[in-house]
């Protein structure tokens, strides 16, 4: 079957699977924000808080298995890209996997007792995961659009030449917004999940407000992100791998990929709808829509930097070394055994799905979290 | 580079690594022994068998943490301090990883969930499916890791492209069934079944000796030392055909195992030996200060052949002509011209000059199985730490064997005799779980810096594998990940150690 796709149908088939992949993540991240907002909503009460950690703490782990899935993706179907930015943007990377590893241990070890940290250190730590986490995985996307300072020589090994290594990406407001956006935007998932996942109104109140707020800020970044994009230059190739900068680029990829464009357009007004059904009909499930918006949100964007003649990682220092989905993916035989594995993925998907329903058909209560032969974080 | 760099970048990959498999092993094989006594408490309903799955698995739950946060760790390292590995190999490397994502990881933690929170929940067959499906879950994620980890010592099922300047993949199957990949998965996951069967036994030894839980250690004991007793002679067996295959792929890696610098026929095997720390493939002097040796059983390990000749690190950095065995020094000649071929190759490419470029790929593909070499100046450069090397290998060996002893004495003992009586053997019990830990890593140390100097044997040397940044960066990471990684450790400890002292009455 993918025998008969040719290579930059493979190309494409790849980059669709990490787009799906990024969106996946991007919701998987309402963990992230549920973690951020942990202390408004529960305002220290032990009880409410048990519940929040507890009701996140069957999730996350998910999310964590997605970003390494997502980096093994990258792995075996872009390799150039794996070593030019993980190599390279060096300490975004790292920071950012400071921000995970803290992340693993604290739902387990929070209330454990002899815990050598403390329960305030782990709670920090999630804080930590949350915010910054999400923070630099916003500004490391952001430099798809924006571009860094490497240059990739014959043997296609790279060089950075920024000293500081990817944290200068945080120099660029453009990168910022996405940041902060992807921070909000995630918070109002984790509240969302708080409100689909645990029987308990005042838990459904605070969540709602804390929505409220969250959603305005996240609109005036993103907002503003949107405007950055559509009116700045993007990297074009054509059809020698020659790359160049070519004006209004992103918002003519998404008229250009009509398609794609309303996938776009229609993830963001899912979102959109599932905060106000929130806020204003009291829905309690509209983390299912809403994640089904981010995804699509987050997809769509994926995909108009990656298709359509478009460099998905430009070098701002020497821009024919920028990485476009045919210079940098791996070998077509390798492409066409993986394109087979990912043909697993709609299995993948279906189990978690019927193990989450088994799991969530009944809502988490104060009742459950203090039982004393309950597992608790 | 500078020496530093690929120095502490080494550093950092061995540290997370030997922090990783501080965790793993217990995880691989802790999820079985969990699966297997909840299997018991669904057949027979008993409520002492609910009450031991969720004992050991709460202490599996405070070890799992940590194995997931340092695997991440691994895993992005490939990208963030070896760069260069990551390119030349990423397209059969990265292929197992992502697989190990797909089949292995979303098993695990999705119904991971389901194991810890779903007693209520869900039907008890469920449970104990999820339960099974954790334990093939983390098994599998060890299979595609060392499959890709195997393939590092054995690469197969490609072909360099000289254009990409990267190896391609050729034979998904070849890289996927590599006989070095499944006897180093065989052999690593069988390792982490024995730790796991040491600290069940030897925690309940813990409780015998303090005469508490008396019922309930007797009971863990039994299962932990039936599957420690099965899982430790598969250790043995998987360990043989491992040697074996190290001894046909990777030669130089078995004389540095065994100290052997000269070689011979029917070889023997030291049970036991002091190296001469005034050794070197240049003197005479004594390999040992002392020894005991089985005789032919190098031999008959390494080819099945009793009269087999084993090569010694002197033929294969000197070479062998009796046996036809090529010189490190003419490999480094051979690969110096494939890697001046290269470069003229791109340099006529450039140029547009084709009949050049196309000799130069011709004289590229006469050598370029010796590629890998042109990087070395000197032949002893080939040579991996051959005392770190030779212990770690005795170690483990020894301890394996004492592995099997204990589990038989312990099955015997609480068959046979009223155990509670036996201090002896339960303080061996006890204090047979750091061993377990020992031997673990000194497997790795056997399989990893003994095929040093090379990232992928023969292929590439770590000196060009790391990513070009300066030193000082790399150097601050090691040390933020010594410092984090460390205070895990001391937390997952204290934090067991607290929760075994609270015991199986006390806890969730």
């Amino acid at each position: 079957m993918f025998e008969n796709l040719n290579y930059l149908q493979l190309q494409h088939y790849w980059w669709i699977i990490i787009s799906l992949l990024g969106g996946l993540f991007a919701f998987m991240m309402f963990v992230q924000g549920g973690q951020m907002i942990l202390g408004k909503i529960s305002k220290n009460d032990e009880v409410l808080k048990t519940m929040l950690i507890n009701s996140l703490g069957r999730k996350w782990e998910l999310g964590f298995t997605t970003l390494v899935l997502f980096g093994g993706a990258l792995f075996a179907a872009f390799p150039l890209f794996y070593s030019t930015s993980f190599g390279g943007a060096y300490w975004v990377w790292m920071s950012i996997l400071f921000c995970f590893i803290i992340q693993a241990v604290s739902y387990e070890y929070r209330k454990k007792p002899n815990n050598f940290l403390g329960q305030k250190v782990y709670e920090i730590f999630l804080y930590i995961n949350g915010s910054l986490g999400v923070f630099l995985l916003g500004v490391a996307i952001a430099t798809f659009f924006s571009g860094s300072q490497f240059y990739i020589n014959e043997h296609n090994f790279t060089t950075w030449e920024n000293s500081l290594r990817g944290l200068e990406s945080l120099g660029d407001p453009f990168n910022v917004l996405l940041g902060i956006s992807l921070v909000f935007l995630v918070r109002i998932l984790g509240a969302m999940y708080f409100i689909n996942n645990i029987d308990n109104e005042i838990i459904r109140q605070r969540s709602i407000s804390s929505i409220k707020i969250d959603m305005i800020i996240f609109l005036v970044f993103f907002l503003n992100f949107l405007y950055f994009l559509f009116t700045k230059s993007g990297f074009s190739y054509n059809e020698n791998g020659y790359v160049s900068l070519e004006k209004y680029k992103y918002i003519n990829n998404f008229l250009q990929m009509p398609v794609v464009g309303i996938i776009f357009l229609l993830g963001i007004v899912l979102v959109i709808f599932s905060v106000f059904n929130t806020i204003e009909r009291k829905k309690t499930s509209c983390i299912k829509i809403a994640g089904i918006g981010t995804v699509l949100t987050v997809m769509a964007l994926f995909i108009n930097v990656g298709f359509n003649n478009t460099s998905y990682y430009p070098s701002l220092t020497h821009l024919q070394s920028s990485l476009t989905i045919q210079n940098s993916s791996g070998s077509q035989y390798t492409l066409t055994v993986m394109s087979y594995v990912s043909l697993l993925v709609p299995f993948v998907l279906a189990y978690i799905t019927y193990a989450w329903y088994q799991m969530d058909k009944v809502k988490i209560t104060e009742e459950e979290i203090t039982a004393e032969d309950a597992h608790n974080y | 580079m500078d020496a530093s760099l690929i120095d502490y970048s080494r550093a950092q990959f061995a540290l997370t690594a030997i922090y990783h498999f501080l965790f793993v092993p217990l995880t691989l094989g802790l999820s079985f022994i969990i699966a297997i006594m909840e299997t018991i408490y669904v057949k027979t309903n008993k409520p002492k068998y609910k009450k031991m799955t969720k004992f050991w698995m709460g202490l599996f739950a405070i070890n799992f943490a940590i194995g997931v946060a340092t695997g991440i760790i691994m895993e992005f390292e490939f990208g963030t301090n070896w760069a260069n590995y990551s390119w030349f190999v990423g397209d059969i490397f990265g292929a197992p990883l992502a697989i190990e994502g797909i089949l292995a990881f979303f098993l695990e933690s999705t119904f991971f969930a389901v194991m810890f929170f779903g007693w209520n929940k869900v039907s008890k067959g469920f449970h104990l499916l999820s339960t099974w499906l954790v334990a093939i879950g983390s098994n599998l994620s060890a299979l595609w890791i060392l499959i890709a980890n195997g393939w590092m010592q054995y690469p197969v099922g490609m072909k360099f492209n000289i254009d990409t300047v990267r190896n391609e993949m050729s034979n998904f199957a070849d890289v996927a069934l590599s006989p070095v990949a499944i006897s180093k998965f065989l052999h690593t996951v069988g390792s982490g079944y024995v730790i796991s069967s040491l600290f069940v036994i030897g925690i309940s030894a813990w409780y015998l000796l303090k005469g508490r839980n008396i019922a309930f250690a007797k009971s863990s004991m039994l299962i932990g030392a039936t599957f420690g007793l099965i899982v430790s002679i598969f250790l043995f067996i998987t360990g043989d055909e491992s040697a074996h295959q190290v001894a046909l792929k990777q030669p130089v890696k078995l004389a540095a195992m065994e100290g052997l610098y000269e070689g011979k026929t029917q070889a023997g095997i030291v049970a036991f030996g002091i190296l001469n720390d005034k050794k070197n493939v240049d003197n005479d002097e004594n390999t040992y200060l002392f020894n005991l040796e089985i005789p032919y059983a190098l031999s008959i390990l390494g080819y099945r052949d009793s009269f087999a000749y084993v090569p010694g690190l002197k033929d294969l950095v000197y070479g062998n002509e009796k046996y036809n065995i090529e010189s490190a020094e003419d490999k480094i000649k051979k690969g110096k011209i494939a890697l001046e071929a290269f470069k003229d190759y791109k340099k006529f490419k450039n140029q547009n000059k084709i009949e050049e470029s196309n000799n130069s790929k011709f004289l590229f593909e006469t050598y370029e199985d010796y590629f890998g070499y042109g990087y070395l100046d000197n032949p002893k450069d080939i040579l991996p730490p051959i005392g770190l090397t030779f212990y770690s290998f005795h170690i483990m060996v020894s301890f394996c064997m004492w592995f099997i002893l204990l589990f038989m004495v312990i099955l015997f003992l609480l068959l046979k005799k009223d155990i509670t009586t036996q201090r002896f053997w339960l303080y061996a019990s006890l204090y047979s779980i750091p061993l377990g830990y020992i031997a673990a890593e000194a497997g790795w140390i056997v399989a990893e810096v003994g095929r040093q100097p090379w990232a992928i044997q023969d292929l590439m040397p770590v000196g060009i594998a790391a990513t070009n940044i300066s030193s000082t960066n790399v150097q601050i990471t090691f040390w933020l990940f010594a410092f984090l990684f460390t205070a895990l450790l001391i937390a997952e400890i204290k934090i067991m150690t607290k929760q075994i002292k609270i015991g199986p009455n006390g806890g969730h």
